[in-house]
């Protein structure tokens, strides 16, 4: 049933360890960033298949984004990240240095400049025309030519659970609602689980949340319905450019080794894999991604790591407090037995 | 936002209104979107958008639009409180133990009802925290070591039941007393209390694990010390309990204890903040550190007036007592609301990972 890599390091089958007799092989997603387009036709796709309730209607000044992160009312999320920074086959070795702002809070600051000088203070906002000394609309690369070039890009990268080998949310929650189906993914039975949050807290990657009005954990389901009828999850079939890709796990692993290649030819000299390996933190992801730069500008965790790696040392200082307590009692009372 | 998700949800479910589902970024720094700011000045450093001038300088790194990584824990103070109220049974079950051994019938009194009274008040706090409290026995479907709450979930039911057994001789009414039922309760009493006293170090020491055993970085990183603030908080606040209900002469042990504990919880916390790395910075500001320095004033106060005067006056016993307990109370708020500050910002989590990984030491399976 379990081997000794149970809770860390590198697990050859991952629905056998969890005791699934004959599972089929583990599936996953491959996540390609560099040809992400940012349409958010995945994160339609999911709330539409999982009926998935909408998380407000924002306007989060965050580039295209509007959905913010991943929660319980977004299991799908397309992050896009500004940067002042030329494309592969320009590139004149400026990676290493920060990114620029975004070019939201550029514009924020604009806005706030103009506002400032304004005679009632933005007051007569929507009442009247108001030139606020907004830069132009104009999208990069709308003129078609190499004049209208510039060294902006744009990041888009479309963010799921990550189905991890060893999933810190599975490995905390007390219930068993969380289970690892037959496919190797994660998943919350929602008939089961009582809303104790902790795999809220236990999960390194900030995915699963608590649903508001609702108490019960939910993330994705890498569309275990849909996989168990022999169907491709929802968002990667919605996906025009198939940025993201569906299929068996070390299929998309090797997929994902010669794409990096390519690109490495091509250039693209800053593309790199996240989540692929299985000597990493977690344990390798069953979702993993192709991404132009580091994890944190995607919002991601750099270094994640699986809370339970520690759990043999965290329960030999508990072990040592609980004796520190119990000698404490005892001596409590043997101490001054005169008085 | 301690307090708000929980209660909002409740409202939500209970008044049956349709209600505006909150943000996805519920408790993000930036949830609202900066297009107008007025005469803030926008920090422009690779980390987002900081907020104010910290005194230590920010620590350099990039983010997402300065956004969390992680999510800020769902639980309320409900479960700070709860981790002060099963302290507190546990180590009242001790003292009970104690005084039933050496002959000290109200102390052994008021370690067993008091074990039992904040037992009680734990199992509320623990339900009513969760999102369908209804369904709370499902906790009692899977006994699972890797998961702290389910250990702790089965260390609380057979302290539980051992706990009421041992404090029913001190609640039976005394027509009772000499019925068959009467004299089984009776006897046992002591069984029943040296059980629960022999579970009760689990209990006050397993909380710090289920904190610990999160990815949230001020929790995670205090996991050397954590149960060792828990443990002798709870022998502090049980000791103070002990002495404030008990009659000066029979309560020597229950100071003893307090003292013992006191000193333990005040080493144990400022070993933990000299121990920690980026996560000290949690423990040290803001509210977390307010509740914590307020704790640590009214352990040391405690621990003075328990050692000098409580012997001699019951009136200081009283007081002595009191403060030991707020300070275990406020010590368990502190550590709680550190935790969900270090999810809050992205700094917490990102920038120790960034550090691994710049200095080529990430963490890795096969480099252990």
């Amino acid at each position: 049933m379990s081997s000794r890599h149970s809770l860390f390091g590198p697990l050859e089958d991952v629905a056998a360890d969890a005791g699934h007799t004959d599972p089929p092989p583990r599936v996953g997603f491959f996540t390609d960033t560099s040809i992400c387009i940012g349409c958010k036709a995945c994160e339609v796709a999911c709330k539409e298949w999982n009926l998935v309730p909408d998380d407000g209607f924002n306007v989060l000044g965050m580039s295209f984004d509007n959905t913010g992160m991943l929660g319980a009312d977004s299991w799908r999320h397309v992050a896009f990240v500004e940067q002042a920074l030329p494309l592969g086959g320009q590139n004149p070795g400026l990676s290493g240095l920060p990114i620029g702002p975004s070019g939201s809070e550029e514009q924020a600051e604009v806005a706030a400049a103009g506002l400032r000088h304004d005679e009632r203070g933005g007051g007569e906002l929507g009442t009247g025309p108001v030139d606020l000394g907004m830069p132009s609309f104009q999208r990069p690369g709308d003129t078609g030519g190499a004049e209208g070039r510039t060294d902006f890009r744009w990041l888009m990268m479309s963010d799921v659970c990550k189905h991890c080998t060893h999933a810190g949310c599975l490995d905390v929650c007390p219930t068993g609602a969380l289970f690892r189906t037959e496919f190797g993914t994660v998943v919350v039975q929602q008939d089961i689980c009582n809303g104790c949050g902790y795999c809220v807290s236990g999960c390194p990657f900030g995915v699963i949340d608590r649903r508001h009005g609702d108490g019960r954990a939910q993330k994705c389901t890498l569309c275990y319905d849909r996989l168990r009828d022999g169907m491709e999850p929802a968002c990667a079939k919605a996906c025009p450019t198939d940025s993201i890709q569906f299929g068996p796990l070390d299929e998309l692993r090797e997929r994902a080794r010669l794409r990096v290649e390519q690109l490495h030819e091509d250039g693209v000299t800053e593309a790199r894999l996240y989540g692929d390996d299985p000597h990493d933190g977690v344990g390798g992801s069953g979702a993993f991604f192709l991404l132009l730069d580091d994890p944190e500008v995607y919002g991601l965790p750099p270094d994640p790591v699986v809370p339970t790696r520690d759990l043999g040392t965290m329960w030999k200082y508990a072990g040592m407090a609980a004796g520190v307590l119990a000698a404490a009692a005892v001596s409590a009372f043997a101490g001054g037995r005169g008085r | 936002m301690t307090g708000t998700p929980g209660d909002h949800e409740d409202r939500g479910r209970h008044d049956g209104l349709p209600r505006r589902e909150p943000l996805s970024d519920d408790g993000a720094l930036d949830h609202r979107a900066r297009m107008f700011i007025g005469e803030r000045d926008v920090g422009r450093g690779k980390g987002g958008g900081r907020r104010e001038q910290a005194v230590v300088p920010e620590a350099e790194f990039r983010s997402y639009f300065g956004r969390a990584v992680l999510k800020t824990p769902v639980w309320d103070w409900k479960i700070p409180a709860y981790f002060f109220t099963g302290g507190l049974s546990a180590g009242s079950a001790l003292l009970a133990a104690g005084a039933d051994l050496t002959a000290r019938p109200a102390l052994r009194r008021t370690g067993r009802v008091g074990a039992l009274v904040t037992l009680g008040a734990s199992t509320y706090l623990l339900i009513a925290d969760l999102g369908r409290p209804e369904r709370f026995h499902h906790m009692l479907r899977v006994a699972k070591p890797t998961s702290p709450m389910s250990v702790g979930t089965w260390i609380l039911a057979a302290y539980g039941s051992v706990a009421a057994l041992a404090a029913a001789p001190e609640l039976m009414p005394r027509r009772l007393r000499h019925t068959v039922v009467g004299r089984l309760l009776d006897a046992s009493g002591r069984p029943a209390t040296l059980a629960s006293a022999a579970v009760a170090p689990a209990l006050a020491s397993y909380s710090a694990v289920l904190l610990s055993q999160t990815a949230v970085p001020a929790w995670h990183e205090a996991h050397p010390y954590l149960p060792f603030v828990f443990t002798g908080s709870a022998a502090a606040s049980a000791g103070g309990l002990g002495m404030a209900l008990v009659p000066v002469r029979e309560a020597a042990p229950a100071r003893r204890f307090a003292v013992c504990g006191a000193a333990l919880e005040l080493a144990a916390s400022l070993r933990m903040e000299a121990g920690l790395g980026l996560a000290r910075e949690a423990y040290r500001t803001g509210r977390a550190h307010r509740l914590r320095r307020a704790s640590e004033y009214l352990t040391v106060g405690g621990l003075a007036c328990t050692a000098l005067l409580a012997g001699r006056s019951r009136a200081a016993a009283v007081a002595g007592g009191l403060a030991l307990m707020a300070g275990g109370l406020l010590q368990r708020l502190g550590v709680f609301e550190a935790g969900v500050v270090s999810t809050r910002d992205p700094k917490y989590a990102t920038v120790p990972q960034r550090h691994r990984l710049d200095r080529g030491r990430p963490v890795r399976s096969d480099s252990r």
